[in-house]
């Protein structure tokens, strides 16, 4: 076992311990980028001035009306920026854009001595536009050609020859909707200039790295004379990866032409209306089966919905294209994938980042098969996992498949699925209005950003002469419970309790170069980042601890706060006797810790390679009634088992999970992005902008009967002490939900029923799915040749290789 | 008149030169108390969850939670407010605080004082232990969702107001089924005893706007007379949206929602008199169970903090289609009682919406109270369409009364809301029902009939094409239910 995955005995890892600002949330203690400004004198408040067409250029923009109204101090434009106008790192999100390119882009943003005068000068500011013409479904822009970057390939065999050579072979079509993130905080940002011109800002960022980057090319500074700081977020799921450094870089504008703090916080239907959200995806495919329902060939194309600007859609795009396969072993393989072009907001990441997306497709298409193959769903997926000696379509190999045959197994068993399927068939046959499902699926994810450059992180550990002990590190809390996770890591490694360590805010001047908490790799890069920077400390104590003790430096333990001899009659010292020792011996008591994910490869532009550390595994079970009459339904009970390694932090692993499940859920089932695709004034408006309309799940979608399980014996080699990720990849258990609703609809029609379902399956969604199924109308699938065949890219598309595979492959050949 | 303040965990805090448009939400924060959390601005979230002493049933007093985003701080002169952090410390946690710490009932946190407050209002509930763990009220419809009581008493409607986006709730439901009986030591037990604090009329200028809580009915009625143009506020759960997403803003806001003559429930022989200023969670204790189908309406009414300060004329008067009252009410046969300086008159509710969002009522003439007739009918049901069970608003809403005797339909008033610009009643459905068979071909004849009433549109909650197939399909769900009829007590 590596060094990095042995844990000690009487470790702190794997305790369950609250999160570490449990106390501080209950309380309303804790504290948010917006809750500074009320510490914070002379705040000016800023207020976006939002144009209601889905695409025009804007001829003139007067701002004189806005500066005549009381308390506006001052309206910032394009002419204003002093370095590059710009928000993203592709260089196509102009910050004031002369452009609309959405319904709702903000084209300025005005200054108030309170919100209330931002807001009236806001309105005050006259705009006149050129509307222009606008594409705003994924239909419309595939139809219309409108695609931007690349048009990567996942490519394994011959997919035609596969195809010639199945037994069955069906083809079809999907589309499926994005969501929301809906953080409980929005965006915030609170920007202010110190005494030496440095700028400061306070954002409620997963990337401040990124935000500081941007923010410095907009001012036209370097990226040492800005400083960003992320508190805590409330709520992030990827939609704070890319999306605050727009916002934080007009607050910091606003400070450096005013010389006051700017506070930008949006409101609800703003962050709304304005910032990215998960893109929806459209797929054409077709599938081989042989006799027995063995997946043999597949060939598709997804396409997502990317909005106005590229953002983070072409790694978001890798990673689906990369997911297709989810669990299931295909040897032809052809995906295809582009990006379209529409006049949204720019979709970003979001917890899976393309992931479930890919996964969809798949599950879509196996749970529409299964009833034309006459197999039941769970024994088709089951029949088709991953086995030993397998790779995946880009080549990787599938390690510890096994472990994903004992999560389906241990699922079976805990969820009794055998005997309550028998109870589900005997309940519908005599149920004639209301039907029950009960579906399984399977998860398995990769571990990594797809990108290997980003795989590293950093942190910087002080202790201080009284023996407490200060971590920094690159990652930022969200609610995930990251910094409870480094706590322990910390404590385990210098042998202290948990109480002896604190833990500071995410800082770029603590910690520089950092990567975005994303892909679920917070606790792997940068737990595995503050036990190096621990480790040193520890072997440079233990050489103190050695001279004191009478012992060899090798035989020094550091556990439960006390320093002794491997010896079982070693002498005991306490451990801040060891650092006092140390710091009058001129030992240094801080380290820099830092740490590179080994042993990972990507070729983007081929899209072959091992780009992930490992896989994360899941199994989920669920259970759901449908009532006839009208296609609402409740969640009865769901069973799942995930794979988080040897856990970090069980209560913080389990909530992950479950909020992720339910995440899920709420993303396949009840969230509704609706835009207007009318030729009326409305066209591009986002009319789901509120959380009235746009419903998250409540207590109402949480399942009456919910099991959770952490899979056991399943330590990981060559992660932070044996642990593995698990943001991301729980969201995708919800699967299993949709799968259920899908089978309960089909309970409706005649035995052997295949069933379309709309994504998200709203009530009104799965009434039409039952009524399809009771009208015996069955799926729209095609059987046999040519059928629905997939569109293939276009060979002129932009090339997908990024900039920091390009150095490296220069680096390579020189 | 006192000169206006708020008691906030303890402290007496003056409200001089707050405008009317300022919400306790605001207001808090301005003061420091930043566990009070913006998330939706619409009292869809409830992140900004606080407690207020509101008169109670079962005690004198009883904490209520209500959204701080909707109300005006105006609104609270003279009462008392608490929040997270007047309920403990990190160093004293509160009960509620330690079971959702311990338990991973927090994440990102932003939510959580809000839910702290709203489950701190659950923890409180007088009668909260008397109730079983299958049903939330006695005499309440028997309800499948027996999961959402715990052993404890607590009613996890409680909380359907609060969205959590991280933990996927389990662990907040734990820590509301855990919790017990609050100390006899506990002050906040303790207050429930003593009586809640006295309303007092209220004039609060600011922003160069007036909020003015009259001291009676003819001083309202007065008040209005001379400015007609005046809003009138009862819960502040419609207007409050209004001034936070659509930035409205009123010259003079008049308060009648503790007005002592719109605050009364009368049972007499021919009919149940419900003041119109009484919240639809005061309206459903009250009942105790009196009208069976607004029981059934009153758990899918938005959520247990908007029903806290939401009033049943309010939801009449704000004239909105898909308001729930209405069509319920519709099916009752109830009536509205206007009163204005004049006198009193009743209009039938089928005759009070004119046009979407107008009703017959006059400028000047306020809602007093909701009539409805007894005996009411037997064959009763409330069916809400919407994309989530716990707090949305309808697509459809469907209100059914009928009689039916030996087998005969004598009796049909449907109640229609979602399917036009005004709450309707179902009169081609009503006609085609009443005198034939209740049978299941009589009915089928019947639901296609209903799935034509009204001009239901396309919108982001539902297509116009469902919402009509739902019109239809409550017919025949209601059939399926009541094949037989049984009694139903009035």
């Amino acid at each position: 076992m590596s060094a990095l995955s042995e844990r000690p005995a009487d470790a702190v890892v794997g305790t369950a311990v609250p999160h570490e600002s449990a106390v501080l949330h209950v309380t309303g203690t804790a504290l948010y980028t917006d809750d500074l400004v009320h510490r914070t004198k002379d705040v000016l408040h800023a207020h976006p001035v939002q144009v209601p067409h889905a695409h025009a250029r804007v001829r003139d923009l007067r701002t004189g009306p806005a500066l005549r109204v009381p308390g506006v101090v001052r309206v910032l434009t394009a002419a204003d920026v002093p370095g590059v106008n710009d928000a993203g790192v592709k260089h196509d999100e102009p910050l004031f854009p002369d452009e609309v390119m959405f319904h709702g882009h903000a084209v300025c943003w005005v200054l108030g001595e309170t919100l209330e005068a931002a807001r009236l000068g806001a309105a005050a500011v006259e705009v006149d536009v050129e509307p222009l013409p606008s594409l705003v479904s994924i239909r419309d822009a595939v139809e219309a050609g409108s695609f931007q970057g690349g048009q990567p390939t996942v490519r394994r065999g011959d997919v035609e020859a596969g195809l010639d050579a199945s037994a069955h072979v069906f083809s079809g079509e999907f589309e499926f909707s994005g969501q929301e993130h809906f953080y409980l905080e929005t965006h915030c940002a609170l920007a202010s200039v110190d005494e030496s011109g440095q700028v400061f800002v306070q954002s409620s960022t997963q990337h401040p790295s990124e935000t500081q980057e941007i923010v410095a090319h907009v001012l036209g500074l370097s990226n040492s004379e800005v400083t960003v700081q992320c508190l805590r977020m409330g709520g992030g799921f990827g939609g704070k990866e890319m999306q605050p450094h727009g916002l934080a870089a007009v607050a910091a504008l606003g400070a450096t032409l005013t010389g006051r703090p700017v506070r930008l916080r949006l409101d609800r239907t703003q962050d709304m209306t304005m910032t990215g959200k998960r893109h929806g995806f459209h797929a054409r495919w077709r599938v081989g089966f042989d006799e027995d329902g063995r997946l043999q060939a597949l060939d598709a194309t997804l396409t997502s919905d990317g909005g106005w600007s590229l953002d983070l859609s072409e790694p978001v795009l890798a990673r689906a294209l990369c997911h297709v396969d989810n669990a299931y072993w295909i040897p032809h393989v052809r995906v295809n994938g582009r990006i379209a072009r529409t006049h949204k907001t720019s979709q970003t990441a979001f917890r899976g980042f393309g992931g479930p997306q890919g996964m969809l497709v798949i599950e879509d298409v196996l749970g529409r098969c299964a009833p034309l193959l006459g197999l039941d769903a769970a024994t088709l997926r089951q029949r088709n996992l991953y086995t030993a000696g397998r790779t995946t379509p880009y080549g990787q190999p599938v390690r510890h498949p096994e472990r994903l045959a004992r999560a389906w197994q241990q699922v079976l068993d805990s969820a009794d699925f055998a005997a309550r399927s028998a109870q589900v068939a005997a309940f519908n046959d005599a149920s004639p209005h209301t039907k029950r499902g009960l579906a399984i699926t399977p998860v398995k994810f990769g571990i990594s950003f797809n990108l290997t450059a980003f795989n590293q992180g950093g942190a910087l550990v002080h202790v201080y002469k009284d023996g407490s002990v200060l971590v920094n590190h690159g990652g930022t809390e969200m609610g995930q419970g990251l910094h409870t996770k480094m706590l322990q890591v910390a404590a385990t490694t210098l042998g202290v309790p948990l109480g002896r360590v604190r833990l500071a805010p995410t800082r770029t001047d603590k910690v520089p170069n950092t990567s975005a908490t994303a892909a679920s790799s917070g606790a792997d890069l940068n737990g595995a980042a503050v036990k190096n920077a621990c480790e040193q400390i520890r072997g440079r104590l233990a050489q103190v601890a050695a001279e004191r003790l009478g012992v060899a430096p090798a035989d020094v333990r550091f556990t439960g706060g006390v320093v002794r001899g491997i010896a079982f009659a070693s002498e005991q010292v306490p451990w801040e006797e060891v650092v006092r020792l140390a710091y009058f011996q001129r030992v240094q008591l801080s380290a820099a810790g830092f740490y590179r994910t080994e042993g990972l490869h990507w070729d983007s532009a081929a899209m072959q390679g091992e780009p992930f550390k490992y896989f994360s595994y899941g199994v989920a079970a669920a259970e759901v009634e449908v009532d006839g009459f009208t296609g609402a339904y409740t969640l009865r009970r769901a069973d799942l088992v995930h794979d988080v390694g040897d856990s970090l932090s069980p209560l913080v692993d389990i909530g992950q999970i479950e909020g992720g499940f339910v995440q899920g859920v709420g993303w396949l089932t009840l969230e509704d992005l609706r835009w207007d695709e009318s030729d009326g004034p409305g066209r591009g408006r986002l009319t789901t902008a509120s959380a009235s309309t746009y419903k998250l799940p409540s207590f109402s979608e949480v399942p009456e009967v919910l099991n959770v399980g952490l899979l056991a014996d399943a330590a990981e080699e060559g992660a932070v002490y044996g642990s593995k990720a698990v943001g991301e990849p729980p969201l995708m258990l919800a699967f299993s939900v949709r799968e259920a609703l899908r089978q309960a609809a089909a309970a409706f029609g005649p035995p052997g029923t295949s069933v379309d379902l709309a994504s998200p399956a709203t009530p009104e969604a799965v009434f039409w799915a039952l009524e399809r199924a009771r009208c015996t109308e069955g799926a729209h699938v095609d059987e046999g040749a040519p059928g629905v065949r997939p569109d293939q890219p276009d060979p002129g598309a932009p090339a997908v290789r990024p900039y920091s595979e390009q150095v490296q492959h220069v680096l390579s050949r020189t | 008149m006192q000169s206006p303040a708020v008691t906030v965990n303890g402290q007496v805090v003056p409200l001089d030169g707050v405008a009317p448009h300022t919400t306790a939400l605001d207001w808090l924060r301005g003061r420091g108390l930043l566990g009070c959390k913006e998330g939706c601005a619409e009292g869809e979230c409830g992140a900004c969850s606080v407690l207020v002493a509101r008169p109670g049933v079962a005690a004198p007093t009883q904490w209520t939670a209500l959204n701080a985003c909707l109300l005006p701080i105006a609104a609270l002169d003279g009462q008392e407010l608490v929040t997270a952090e007047g309920l403990g410390t990190p160093a004293a946690l509160h009960p509620v605080q330690r079971e959702i710490a311990v338990r991973g009932g927090s994440q990102c946190g932003y939510c959580t004082p809000g839910f702290v407050c709203s489950m701190a209002a659950e923890y409180y509930r007088p009668d909260r232990a008397a109730a079983g763990p299958s049903t939330g009220r006695p005499g309440a419809a028997a309800e499948p969702d027996g999961h959402l009581h715990g052993p404890n008493g607590f009613d996890l409607h409680a909380l359907s107001g609060n969205l959590c986006r991280c933990t996927g709730y389990r662990p907040l439901r734990d820590a509301a089924f855990a919790l017990g009986e609050p100390p006899a030591e506990d002050p906040f037990a303790a207050r429930r005893d003593a009586p809640p604090p006295p309303v007092a009329a209220t004039r609060v200028v600011g922003g160069g706007a007036e909020f003015v809580r009259p001291a009676d009915l003819p001083g309202a009625l007065d008040l209005l007379a001379g400015r007609p143009g005046a809003l009138v506020l009862a819960g502040s759960t419609d207007w409050g949206v209004d001034v936070n997403l659509r930035a409205a803003r009123a010259a003079l806001v008049v308060a009648v929602d503790r007005l002592p003559e719109l605050r009364t429930l009368d049972v007499g022989p021919e009919s149940v008199e419900i003041g119109a200023a009484l919240t639809l969670t005061e309206v459903e204790t009250l009942l105790a169970g009196r009208v069976p189908l607004l029981d059934e309406l009153f758990p899918q009414f938005a959520s247990r903090l908007i029903r806290n300060g939401a009033t049943i004329g309010g939801n009449l008067g704000t004239g909105s289609p898909i308001g729930d009252t209405a069509p319920a009410l519709l099916a009752l046969d109830a009536s509205v009682v206007l009163a204005s300086p004049e006198g009193e008159r009743e209009v039938p509710l089928a005759d009070y919406h004119t046009g979407y969002r107008q009703s017959v009522r006059r400028p000047g003439e306020l809602i007093r109270a909701v009539r409805i007739p007894l005996p009411q009918p037997r064959v009763v049901a409330f069916h809400k369409i919407a994309k989530r069970r716990f707090d949305d608003i309808s697509s459809v809403a469907v209100g059914f009364g009928l009689d039916v005797e030996d087998g005969v339909v004598r009796r049909a008033r449907i109640g229609l809301g979602g399917v036009a610009a005004t709450p309707l009643r179902a009169r081609a459905t009503e006609a085609a029902l009443v005198g034939r068979p209740w049978t299941e071909e009589m009915v089928r004849s019947a639901a296609r009939v209903m799935a034509g009433e009204g001009t239901p549109l396309d919108d982001h909650r539902a297509s116009a094409a469902y919402r009509s197939a739902m019109l239809g399909q409550a017919l025949l769900r209601l059939h399926t239910q009541h094949r037989t009829p049984q009694e139903v007590g009035a």
